[in-house]
């Protein structure tokens, strides 16, 4: 037995020696977590199953380490305009408090990195971004910033990153004692902060965002907090959750949750070969906007036959992996249209799905497709995405 | 539980159960905690002829495949319906209800024992 195709290539139950750790890793490690390197960062790839995790999140609730993800700070009298420059959404028009998803683009419209952005007081801004890509857009950035007034700060080392997601997030967060949000009923606050908003307050007298926002297509709040203060909201949201069914989720389960949930992952359905458009995320970039990088060729757009990213049903339980190809038949001569960028077989769904792109004649949903899984054609059909939607 | 100080090991993570001319194979919990959640099996049928080295099926978690690789050339006697069924039982128990094949067989090559195993995945 070989695993050959290993999506957490270094896996495994002895952490790397080498590389970045988490301000929780010593948590991690007393919990008994297989470790996986991430981009450099020796994270948790599960602590006891992959299923139980995945299903926990779905019904009860997961509390995750992101503190490898990226946190910068841009701030100064035009830090919204630089960033409407610099990125492919209208940040300027974010309330105070509100989040959006966005990208970063270079001139030919490829996507460098995808971004949350936070508005987090007039002239500040708080950017996540993906663990590989940090040094890059942080460079990007400052050359994109010029000579203008703001400052660009990389938080990263000395933020962690708590997520908490699924159904029972909002009572565990708001029975968990130690949140403080300044003028505030903390709990009413907490219950009353929407979608994709954040509010800054405290735990235990540390400073802490509290966002609402998560990968997971559930419900869910994501805490930025001092690495040290990491250690004692981790067990104390912990304490709470656990009788309720909380469970420590590790980056495996979080893979199939958000490919459940039909979530680009950057490396695997974004990159700078991929155009927004095609990734369907056309929603994302602000054409109307005067200026940004990467603006000409969006306007322009795609090749009319540039592949298209769709969601594939497989049947049985054999799943398409990424970088397996696409047929249009099992035909030996029949030509690929297209190839996996990430698939499992959905712990929630029982059947196998996959994301991939596909030469846009065969993208319509209800098409049948063949994938080439380790050399026999099964069947698949294209699905509209998500593959996942939570009910409520 | 087969006790796994008795088997016999592959430096592919196999295990293999020696009785007169039939083995039995299994994958490692070494393997299986590599692995993570096993989702789907896939054996060779009951007839078929396997040769030492090949690969003969295959061990999917929810992460990654794992290939199974002969560790005996012979003809495939039985096959565990079971564990087809219940993947899970590769992770539940491995030297025991997840065996994979019963092989029968007229040579055994170099197998690991079970110190020389363990030393292999330190």
């Amino acid at each position: 037995m070989e695993p050959n195709n290993p999506v957490e290539p270094n896996s495994s139950t002895e952490p790397p020696t080498n590389g970045r750790v988490s301000p929780l890793d010593e948590v991690h490690r007393a919990a008994g977590a297989s470790f996986t390197d991430f981009a450099g960062w020796r994270m948790p790839v599960r602590y006891s199953s992959d299923l139980v995790e995945h299903h926990a999140v779905r019904t009860a609730a997961g509390i995750f380490d992101l503190s490898h993800m990226g946190e910068l700070v841009v701030e100064g009298p035009e830090a919204a305009a630089t960033l409407d420059g610099a990125l492919a959404g209208l940040l300027s028009a974010l309330e105070i408090g509100q989040a959006k998803y966005s990208l970063i683009l270079d001139p030919r419209g490829g996507i460098i990195d995808d971004l949350v952005v936070y508005r987090t007081g007039p002239d500040r801004f708080l950017i996540i971004a993906n663990a590989s890509n940090v040094g890059t857009v942080e460079s990007e950035l400052r050359a994109r910033a010029g000579g203008s007034a703001v400052t660009i700060t990389n938080e990263s080392d000395r933020t962690a990153l708590i997520a908490v997601q699924g159904p029972l997030t909002l009572s565990i967060v708001c029975e968990t004692a130690g949140f403080s949000i300044a003028g505030a009923d903390t709990r009413a606050a907490l219950k009353a902060l929407k979608y994709y908003r954040c509010i800054a307050g405290t735990f235990r007298g540390e400073p802490i965002l509290i966002a609402r926002t998560g990968y997971t297509g559930e419900d869910g709040f994501e805490l930025y907090t001092a690495a040290e203060s990491a250690p004692a909201l981790w067990r104390a949201l912990i304490e709470v959750g656990a009788p309720r069914g909380l469970v420590p989720a590790g980056l495996a389960s979080r893979d199939t949750l958000r490919l459940e949930a039909g979530m680009p992952l950057y490396g695997h359905e974004l990159s700078r070969d991929i155009l927004p458009v095609q990734a369907g995320l056309g929603r994302v970039v602000a054409l109307n906007k005067e200026s940004f990088i990467g603006k000409d060729a969006i306007a322009k757009g795609p090749a009319t036959d540039a592949p298209v990213l769709v969601g594939l049903r497989g049947e049985g339980r054999r799943a398409a992996r990424a970088t397996y190809s696409v047929y249009a038949s099992t035909s030996p001569d029949a030509p690929p249209i297209g190839v996996i960028t990430s698939g499992a077989l959905s712990p929630t769904l029982g059947y196998p799905i996959a994301m991939a792109y596909l030469n846009p004649a065969y993208s319509a949903p209800g098409t049948e497709v063949h994938v080439d899984i380790r050399g026999t054609r099964l069947v698949a059909s294209v699905v509209p995405l998500p593959f996942y939607r939570r009910s409520s | 539980m087969t006790d796994p100080t008795t088997l016999r090991y592959t430096e592919a993570h196999e295990w293999v159960l020696v009785d007169g001319d039939t083995v039995t194979i299994g994958i490692t919990d070494y393997a299986a905690e590599k692995l993570g959640d096993v989702v789907y099996v896939d054996l060779p049928a009951t007839g078929t002829t396997i040769t030492e080295g090949h690969v003969v099926g295959e061990i999917e978690s929810t992460k990654s495949v794992g290939e199974l690789f002969a560790p005996v050339s012979g003809e495939v006697v039985e096959t565990n319906q079971a564990v087809v069924d219940s993947p899970e039982l590769v992770n539940s128990d491995p030297f025991g209800a997840g065996w994979l094949i019963r092989v029968r067989t007229s040579s055994i090559g170099e197998l690991l024992t079970y110190d020389e195993y363990r030393t292999h995945t330190e």
